[in-house]
């Protein structure tokens, strides 16, 4: 069998491509890496010299704000140098294939690409071409995986909750079209965490999800009773002109995240958020700013997190 | 040589030469792994005001393109405000200096401390890097594969080690 195409001969992280298999000592150690780097980002000076002198390539085939700005700081917080390409204006709508895109960029020296397509697979595919010295990490890949908000969150409920095999977690929303989901499932699953569950309405469930070891529930109130967790999902207004849900409105009254619902959770529950919130359709205002929201801290933490990742791939050899 | 000395003892020794030296301003600094535990024996031999700092070089090493990142990092942990301090590094075994460079340049990245000095357990000479100790509890011939080290057993006691190349 072909060796895990994210680790190289050592075992180490090479590439960051999916949680899906990762060994759990790696995932552990992102996640201990990233603690040391929250000590970082709470000192007047935010830095430190690992990739002093590196390109950082950041290529972001499909729109995103948050997740480039965190990737493009916490780069800068490791000294590299930052390079932002909007593809969607650039050469590729222009007919250069994905491939010429990048052997274009090895060109200009760069050391590390960030990437994010709509496509999933995408940052499989340049990770097989790229040179040794290369890093690819993916920053979300069609519905497929997004591994760094995937490590982010588990960095999230491991800062409050200690334990992984305690706990209880609920994800809720948009499953079928979420590669948030699918990221933190394999790694709460690989770090033992006893009780994972989903909770949408069916049409908004992949089929034979339950073989990624969750429990599906159709009842939001049902599926929160005892949680010490809970993720809600974002829900893609665009979702709502298919015929995948009546109104946004109906989809808040099943499933969208209010004190009451809360209530029925663990009274220590925490509410996470990959953002960005639509508030009053996946999750009330009083929920994402009350006492159980860690929505900002998760922002905080994702810059940490993304910093491990890039000093952990920069470093390692091929 | 066949007999290294005993850490405890030396802990010790190492506190007396330090005290004297000793000003209202002065706060400590362990390195991680070895210096920290040598830290918390020298900090309240020295009857010391502000808490110990504690200092992971990991993101700050030398050989990161070499070697990669260091597994395991410690998060760094300075309770003081290091500006204009006089500053006691304590590390266990002072060989290249790269520590002590790292840790400086780490240091400086927290403040611009008044004066930086060096206390060690053992110097085993063999310096790549124009760096000296202040105080030195001994100075060890040691061949150059060989690694010398501080351990910490279960009982909390400190005892040199060395450990051969293979």
């Amino acid at each position: 069998m072909d060796r895990n195409p994210q680790l190289n001969k050592n075992g180490e992280l090479q590439h960051l491509l999916s949680i899906e298999g990762l060994p759990r000592e790696v995932i552990e150690r992102v996640l201990a890496t990233a603690d040391s780097f929250v000590g970082v980002t709470e000192r007047e000076v935010k830095k430190v010299p690992l990739l002093r002198g590196k390109s950082v390539f950041n290529l972001f085939f499909e729109p995103s704000t948050r997740t480039r700005t965190t990737f493009e700081i916490a780069a800068k917080r490791l000294s590299a140098d930052v390079i932002n390409l909007n593809i969607a204006a650039s050469s590729q709508s222009k007919g250069e294939s994905l491939l010429d895109t990048i052997a274009n960029l090895s060109a200009m020296q760069a050391d590390i690409y960030v990437v994010r397509h709509a496509s999933s697979g995408a940052p499989f595919l340049i990770a097989r071409h790229v040179k040794p010295h290369e890093h690819v990490i993916n920053a979300g890949d069609g519905r497929h995986a997004h591994p760094t908000q995937g490590l982010l969150d588990l960095y999230t409920l491991r800062h409050y909750k200690k334990d992984f095999t305690q706990l209880t977690v609920a994800i809720v929303g948009d499953v079928l079209h979420s590669r948030v989901a699918r990221s933190l499932i394999h790694g709460l699953t690989t770090l033992g965490t006893p009780e994972v569950r989903v909770i949408g309405p069916q049409t908004l469930m992949p089929s034979g999800v339950e073989a990624l070891g969750v429990h599906v529930y159709r009842d939001m109130r049902e599926g929160l009773k005892g949680c010490d967790a809970v993720v809600m999902l974002r829900l893609q207004n665009e979702r709502m002109r298919g015929a995948l849900l009546p109104s946004a409105q109906e989809f808040f009254k099943h499933f969208g995240l209010t004190a009451d619902k809360l209530a029925l959770a663990k009274p220590d529950v925490i509410v996470m958020h990959p953002g960005p919130m639509n508030r009053g359709v996946e999750i009330d205002s009083s929920v994402a700013d009350g006492p159980h929201s860690v929505i900002l801290p998760q922002v905080t933490f994702g810059i940490a997190v993304r910093m491990a990742v890039m000093s952990m791939v920069g470093g390692a050899s091929a | 040589m066949n007999t290294l000395p005993d850490a405890e003892k030396l802990c010790v020794q190492l506190a007396d030469m330090i005290r004297p030296q000793l000003t209202q301003n002065t706060a400590m600094i362990g390195l991680y792994t070895g210096g920290v535990w040598l830290a918390e024996r020298l900090h309240p031999l020295l009857g010391l005001a502000e808490p110990l700092g504690t200092l992971d070089i990991a993101f700050y090493r030398d050989d990161y393109h070499q070697q990669g990142l260091a597994r395991d990092p410690k998060r760094s942990n300075i309770p003081f405000s290091i500006e204009g301090r006089d500053l006691l590094l304590v590390d266990d075994v002072l060989y290249t200096g790269r520590t002590v460079r790292a840790a400086m340049n780490e240091l400086f990245d927290y403040g611009r401390p008044a004066r930086i000095s060096l206390a060690v357990l053992a110097d085993r000479g063999g310096r790549q890097l124009p760096i000296c100790a202040q105080y030195c509890g001994a100075r060890l011939e040691v061949p150059a594969g060989a690694r010398l080290r501080l351990r910490r057993g279960e009982d909390g006691r400190l005892s040199l080690q060395l450990e051969h190349g293979s």
